[in-house]
């Protein structure tokens, strides 16, 4: 009987998932006797919190088929649009709603391209990024945007019983977006429409629309990101987010996507970002290069999809 | 029993061709009307319409007394026209519920998805079809016959007043087809009315009330079933005289043994097999689905594993391992799965007819000779009667029976002594079936030994010389021309007789 309750837990990703992150942690905290400590968990949540914002988009977006490249240079666009509105003067509210529109609009256009016009996501995106990072360039003039207003700040550095704003962001994010794609009818289609696109139009979901949505909603996480990270260190980068989109992206394969579409969850891609995240730590906390931790991630996502493969075949041959 | 559907003068065209072309009928309550017609008959243009997936140009649909008219396949439904595509429109990755209620889930206030009404509706919905699925378990697990029984589910549970079924047993089992067509019959005595269209008139047969003709486009004729027969309902598909689909054995002696495979052996999936194949002869391979018949013929082309097995050819021992040897010892096998693993269908006809023999049309360094392919692309398009304005179309333009041709005669590049058939006709229109049956006549005349496998015992029957049938991997029975029948036939392939020994084989000449 035990034996068939761990076959039904092991049976989910999620679960998996979370067992290799305990028994790592569980490792660490005899290799490191730093690694328990509320700081560096703090550390590794803050960390964590840019990724996982923008993995719930990513992993709703990869669900459905698609793919954004251009996340990273959002983050780091609505990051230079709301810095420069604050220095300009205009309200904090205003600010952070003007970044936000910035993202979405750019969503937008990533949307209409793919859905409309049926460009093909993955160049609709890169030239997105490309675009969109030589933009925010042009109008930070190449320079960072310093000195932001501590009543903009404060979101990035402020503590509620000793734990930082944007990781509460974080975990609220994460809750909603995986609850909305397990129980809402409007989200659950993104598993229609990337398992068999051309059924889902003869069921009578509105593609185009769930497309365009998906499109905006990773933009504004992505752009909630750049914010939560601009206010944290208190100044818009023009430089932050490069190659942020193929870890998000392989946060959320090790979190149970695939690349074909209509697999995966937010709980999953959440997990394989924060195993990302604590793996990263350990690796500092060891003292190892930071060099070797590309290496090992990418070694860790080829395991994770051939693990996939395996246990498909696996079960194909035992039905 | 009076209409409850009717179609007056609908039209649809599309760029370059009427593909539906004033065509009026009606269908009455609680009947099941065949449509057949060739692939480009307009078969699908006109039931897209009644789908609600293609808009007509003329005419009007009147569906329980009242004129219809659709925007989109979600508004037929709402009307009581349901449909079920060849191809499925399952989500794998979902469960079984999911996919039957796709986007119909029952939901609460905030359009949140009820999960215990769904299952439970769902188990409601397969214990009521007397199917033993699991509601959660995700759909990808299911054989194809389940996948495609669970695709004629969806649409009944849309609770249709006409269900229009597309070659709907196209990857079922004989088993499931009595199911399915059982399940059609309790659904026609609840008054549900069927359009059914097929490639198999057997099935025609067996199920419809009435048959009607389409063919480019127009309406041939409608018949009652119990009042024609299948020579005749070919006549009328083609615009011809068939007198009969197979053809007549050429009457030229079955000469001496060519190809002999023997004691083929592989764990799991045939276990001494030992045959042999006369030039000229042609073989037909029987059984379920499941018998190994193309494990074995992957094995003899050196596709497939075995334990052992030796063949040889004009009596000389012959090793094949890997299929570039069955090619070099002109052994042709054209499989059953011509979409997946036959064809190129994103590559042009000329790309695809010079796939298995690369070598020879090129020059000493490598490079590809256009002209000598141009040419002996252009003449193998005639020989066939491949319908394509040019040798450069993509093959996923054209139909099914001109893409088999197109297998056949990338095949037949290779000038092959002994052809393996794998499934010749399966989704192959009526009118490309009798042009296939035709060349396979005409390469066994020339001295060609030609292996069929097939699961359409009337084209077995109607075109071979020689039977063996196999069950569960070994060859049990078999059955002289003088001798066929579908009963005997069938019961060596359920395994309830057998005429043949382990390592038994009778030799002729």
């Amino acid at each position: 009987m035990f034996i068939n309750t761990a076959r039904a837990i092991i049976a989910y990703r999620e679960s998996v998932l979370l067992l290799v992150i305990l028994i790592f942690g569980l490792c660490m905290t005899f290799a490191s006797p730093v690694f328990l400590s509320w700081r560096n968990i703090e550390a590794i949540l803050l960390a964590l919190s840019v990724e996982a914002t923008i993995v719930i988009g990513m992993v709703i977006l990869l669900i459905s088929g698609g793919l954004d490249l251009s996340v990273g240079s959002i983050l780091a666009f609505v990051g230079v649009v709301t810095g420069l509105c604050l220095n300009a003067g205009v309200p904090v509210v205003l600010s952070i709603l003007l970044g936000l529109l910035a993202a979405a609009a750019v969503g937008m256009v990533n949307g209409l391209l793919v859905s409309k016009m049926k460009i093909n996501p993955f160049i609709t995106t890169l030239g997105m990024m490309i675009s969109i990072r030589g933009l925010l360039l042009v109008i930070a003039k190449g320079r960072a945007v310093l000195n932001l207003p501590e009543s903009f700040t404060v979101v990035g550095q402020g503590r509620l019983f000793n734990v930082q704003y944007p990781i509460y962001i974080m975990v609220a994010l994460v809750i909603i977006g995986d609850l909305l794609m397990r129980n809402s009818r409007f989200m659950r289609q993104n598993y229609y429409i990337g398992g068999n696109e051309k059924a889902a139009r003869l069921s009578g979901i509105n593609v185009d629309l769930v497309k365009i949505f998906d499109y905006c909603t990773v933009a504004v996480l992505a752009g909630i990101a750049g914010l939560l990270i601009t206010a944290r260190f208190g100044s818009s980068s023009v430089t932050v987010g490069s190659g942020l989109e193929l870890r998000v992206i392989t946060a959320a394969i090790i979190g149970g996507a695939s690349l074909s579409g209509g697999e995966g969850s937010v709980l999953g891609a959440f997990l394989g970002a924060l195993f990302m995240g604590v793996l990263a730590n350990s690796l500092n906390l060891l003292g190892v290069d930071v060099y070797w931790q590309s290496l090992i991630t990418g070694m860790i996502l080829i395991i994770a999809v051939v693990f996939d493969v395996i246990n498909e075949r696996r079960k194909e041959r035992q039905s | 029993m009076e209409a409850i559907l009717k179609i007056e003068n609908l039209s649809k065209r599309f760029p370059g061709v009427l593909a539906v072309d004033n065509i009026s009928f009606e269908l009455r309550q609680g009947e099941i009307l065949a449509l057949v017609g060739e692939n480009g008959a307009g078969k699908s243009t006109l039931t897209g319409m009644l789908g609600g997936v293609l808009g007509p140009d003329h005419g009007r649909i009147i569906l329980k007394g009242k004129t219809v008219s659709f925007q989109s396949s979600h508004d037929a439904i709402a009307e009581g026209i349901s449909m079920v595509f060849q191809e499925l429109s399952l989500v794998g990755t979902l469960s079984v519920a999911e996919n039957i209620f796709a986007n119909r889930h029952p939901v609460g206030p905030v359009n949140n998805i009820r999960w215990r009404r769904l299952y439970r509706e769902t188990r409601d919905l397969l214990r009521s079809f007397k199917l033993d699925l699991d509601p959660m378990v995700p759909v990808k697990r299911l054989s194809m016959g389940q996948q495609q029984i669970l695709e004629i589910l969806k649409a009944i549970s849309t609770d249709p007043v006409v269900l229009i079924l597309d070659e709907p047993t196209s990857s079922l089992t004989e088993a499931e087809t009595d199911y399915l067509f059982d399940e059609i019959g309790k659904l026609q005595d609840q008054g549900m009315s069927f359009i059914y269209i097929t490639h198999k008139l057997s099935e025609i047969f067996r199920i419809a009330d009435r048959v009607m003709v389409m063919r480019d486009g127009k309406y041939v004729g409608t018949e009652v079933v119990g009042e024609v027969n299948e020579a005749e309902l070919v006549s009328m598909m083609v615009g011809r005289e068939i007198e009969n689909v197979y053809g007549a054995a050429s009457g030229s002696p079955v000469s001496t043994e060519y190809f002999r495979a023997e004691n083929f052996c592989c764990e799991g999936a045939f276990q001494n097999i030992t045959f042999g194949l006369q030039r000229g002869e042609i073989l037909g391979f029987a059984g379920l689905v499941g018998a190994g018949r193309t494990e074995l013929a992957l094995s003899i082309f050196g596709a497939g594993p075995r334990d052992s097995g030796n063949i040889l050819i004009d009596g000389q021992p012959v090793t094949i391992s890997r299929p570039s040897d069955a090619i070099k010892n002109r052994i042709a096998y054209l499989t059953e799965d011509r979409k997946g693993q036959g064809l190129y269908l994103s590559m042009q006809i000329r790309e695809n007819l010079i796939a298995p023999f690369l070598k020879q049309l090129s020059s000493p360094i490598g490079f590809l000779k256009k002209k000598i392919i141009d040419r002996h692309v252009r003449q193998k398009v005639e020989e066939f009667a491949i319908a394509t304005p040019s040798i450069y179309q993509k093959l996923l333009n054209l139909s099914g029976g001109n893409q088999q041709k197109c297998l056949i005669a990338m095949w037949m590049g290779i000038r092959p002594e002994v052809i393996i058939f794998d499934e010749p006709t399966r989704g192959v229109d009526v009118g490309a079936r009798v042009e296939i049956y035709q060349k396979l006549r005409q390469f066994a005349a020339a001295g060609t030994g030609i292996i069929i496998i097939s699961s359409d015992l009337p084209e077995l029957i109607g075109m071979c010389d020689r039977i063996l049938v196999m069950h569960r991997g070994e060859i049990k029975g078999e059955v002289m021309s003088e001798d066929f029948s579908e009963e005997l036939i069938l019961s060596f392939a359920a395994g309830i007789k057998r005429n043949v020994n382990a390592g038994e084989f009778r030799k002729r000449n």
